[in-house]
C-alpha cells in the first residue's frame, strides 16, 4: 500500500493519526469565541444567552479533554475524574443560569415589550 | 472479471486505504466539523429560532465529542440536561418574545467588524497558546479505560473509587465532592425558586390616588375602573394570557 499520497496531502494525514488534547482545545478555542462574538453582537436579548452556552460549552470541552484517559501523551497526567465532575458542574450552573436569566428576560419583555437590549438603558446615568 | 479486478487495483492504490484510516480520528474530527460549524452559524444566524435551532446540533455533536473522549456521563448529562432541558428552556422563550420586530434585530455594520476582528485576535491567541504545549499535542498510546460511571457517583457521595487504589495511606486519599455536590444542589433549589418569582405573573395595583378619588365620587369610579381594565389586558403580562 502506498502512503506517499497520505504524507503529501495533510488533510489526510489527520484521519490516519490518533487525536490528541490540542484537538480538543482547537474545538473548544473555536467555540469560546463564537460565543464571546455571539454575545457581543447579538441585539436579542435570547442570542446573548445563546452565546452565554457557547461560552460555557466550549469551557466544558477543555475540561473534558483533559479528563480524557485516551488523550494524554506519554509523561502527562490526567485531570482524571475531577475534570469530568466539574464538567457536570458547569452543566448544571448553566442550567440555573438559564433559567434566571430567562426569567429576567422575560419580565423585562413584558415592562418594556421589546427584547432588545440596547433598549435597557432605564438605569443609565 | 476484469472490470472487478482493477476495481481492486484502484482500491489498494488508494491514497487512503481503509485500514489505515483512524476511525477515532474520522469520527471526531466529523463530531467537531459539525460543532464548530453550527456554532459559527449560530454568529452568523439574523433569526434567533434558526440560532436556537444551530445551537441545539452544535451542543448535540458537542456530546458526540464526549462519547469520543472517554467522558459517556458527561455525555448523557449534555444530551440531557442541555439539549433536552436548557435549550428547551430557550425555546420556549423566544416563542414567548417572538413578535414580528424581533425575530431578527439586525446590528450595525461597524460592530459586525470590530466584533469579527477582536474574535479573530482572541482565537489566535487561543490557538497559539493550545498548540504550544507539547504534551499536549502528543498522540496518546493504546489506552483502553473502564467506561463505568460508578466512580463519578461514588465520588459525588464522597468516596474516591477511581485512585489511589483502595488501602493507600489516608493522606493521599482525595477528598470526593459530597460538599460541593450539596452546594450545588442549595444551589439550585434557591436559583428555580427565585426564576419563578422572577417570571411569576403580577398582579398590576391601582394607584392610590385613583382609589382615593374613587370612594369620594362613585360615579366616576365606574368609568375609571372601566378603563384600567382596558389596559390591564392590553398591557397585561404574556405568562398570565392578558389577565
Amino acid at each position: 500500500m502506498s502512503f506517499g499520497l497520505v504524507s503529501a496531502v495533510p488533510l489526510l494525514g489527520l484521519i490516519t493519526e490518533p487525536v490528541s488534547v490540542a484537538h480538543y482545545l482547537v474545538v473548544g478555542a473555536i467555540m469560546f469565541v463564537c460565543g464571546i462574538v455571539c454575545m457581543a453582537m447579538k441585539r436579542n436579548a435570547l442570542g446573548v444567552l445563546m452565546g452565554i452556552e457557547l461560552v460555557l460549552n466550549g469551557a466544558n470541552v477543555n475540561f473534558v479533554a483533559f479528563a480524557s484517559p485516551y488523550l494524554q501523551g506519554q509523561g502527562s497526567r490526567s485531570l482524571g475524574l475531577d475534570g469530568q465532575v466539574i464538567a457536570l458542574f458547569v452543566i448544571l450552573l448553566a442550567a440555573a443560569e438559564a433559567a434566571v436569566a430567562l426569567a429576567i428576560t422575560l419580565n423585562f419583555y413584558n415592562n418594556h415589550a421589546t427584547v432588545d437590549v440596547d433598549r435597557a438603558d432605564d438605569l443609565k446615568g | 472479471m476484469p472490470g472487478l479486478a482493477t476495481l481492486a487495483d484502484a482500491l489498494v492504490a488508494a491514497p487512503l486505504p481503509l485500514a489505515a484510516i483512524n476511525w477515532h480520528s474520522f469520527f471526531f474530527f466529523l463530531f467537531a466539523a459539525l460543532a464548530c460549524g453550527f456554532a459559527v452559524a449560530v454568529v452568523a444566524a439574523e433569526n434567533v429560532v434558526r440560532m436556537a435551532l444551530y445551537l441545539v446540533l452544535s451542543l448535540g455533536a458537542t456530546a458526540g465529542l464526549f462519547f469520543l473522549a472517554g467522558a459517556e456521563f458527561v455525555g448523557a448529562m449534555q444530551l440531557m440536561i442541555y439539549v433536552g432541558g436548557t435549550l428547551v428552556l430557550l425555546v420556549f422563550g423566544v416563542m414567548l418574545t417572538a413578535q414580528a420586530p424581533f425575530v431578527s434585530i439586525k446590528g450595525s455594520g461597524r460592530d459586525k467588524v470590530v466584533a469579527g476582528v477582536v474574535g479573530a485576535m482572541l482565537l489566535a491567541v487561543l490557538l497559539q497558546a493550545a498548540l504550544s504545549v507539547k504534551a499536549w499535542r502528543a498522540p496518546a498510546a493504546g489506552v483502553v479505560a473502564d467506561p463505568a460511571a460508578t466512580p463519578i457517583g461514588m465520588a459525588l457521595v464522597g468516596v474516591r473509587v477511581d485512585e489511589p487504589g483502595v488501602g493507600a495511606p489516608a493522606r493521599n486519599v482525595r477528598p470526593g465532592y459530597l460538599l460541593p455536590f450539596e452546594i450545588v444542589s442549595i444551589h439550585l433549589l434557591v436559583v428555580l425558586v427565585g426564576a419563578a418569582y422572577l417570571a411569576r405573573a403580577k398582579r398590576r395595583k391601582t394607584p392610590r390616588a385613583i382609589e382615593v378619588a374613587a370612594s369620594v365620587e362613585p360615579p366616576a369610579s365606574v368609568a375609571q375602573h372601566a378603563a384600567i381594565g382596558r389596559e390591564r389586558s392590553r398591557g397585561g403580562s404574556v405568562l398570565a394570557g392578558g389577565r
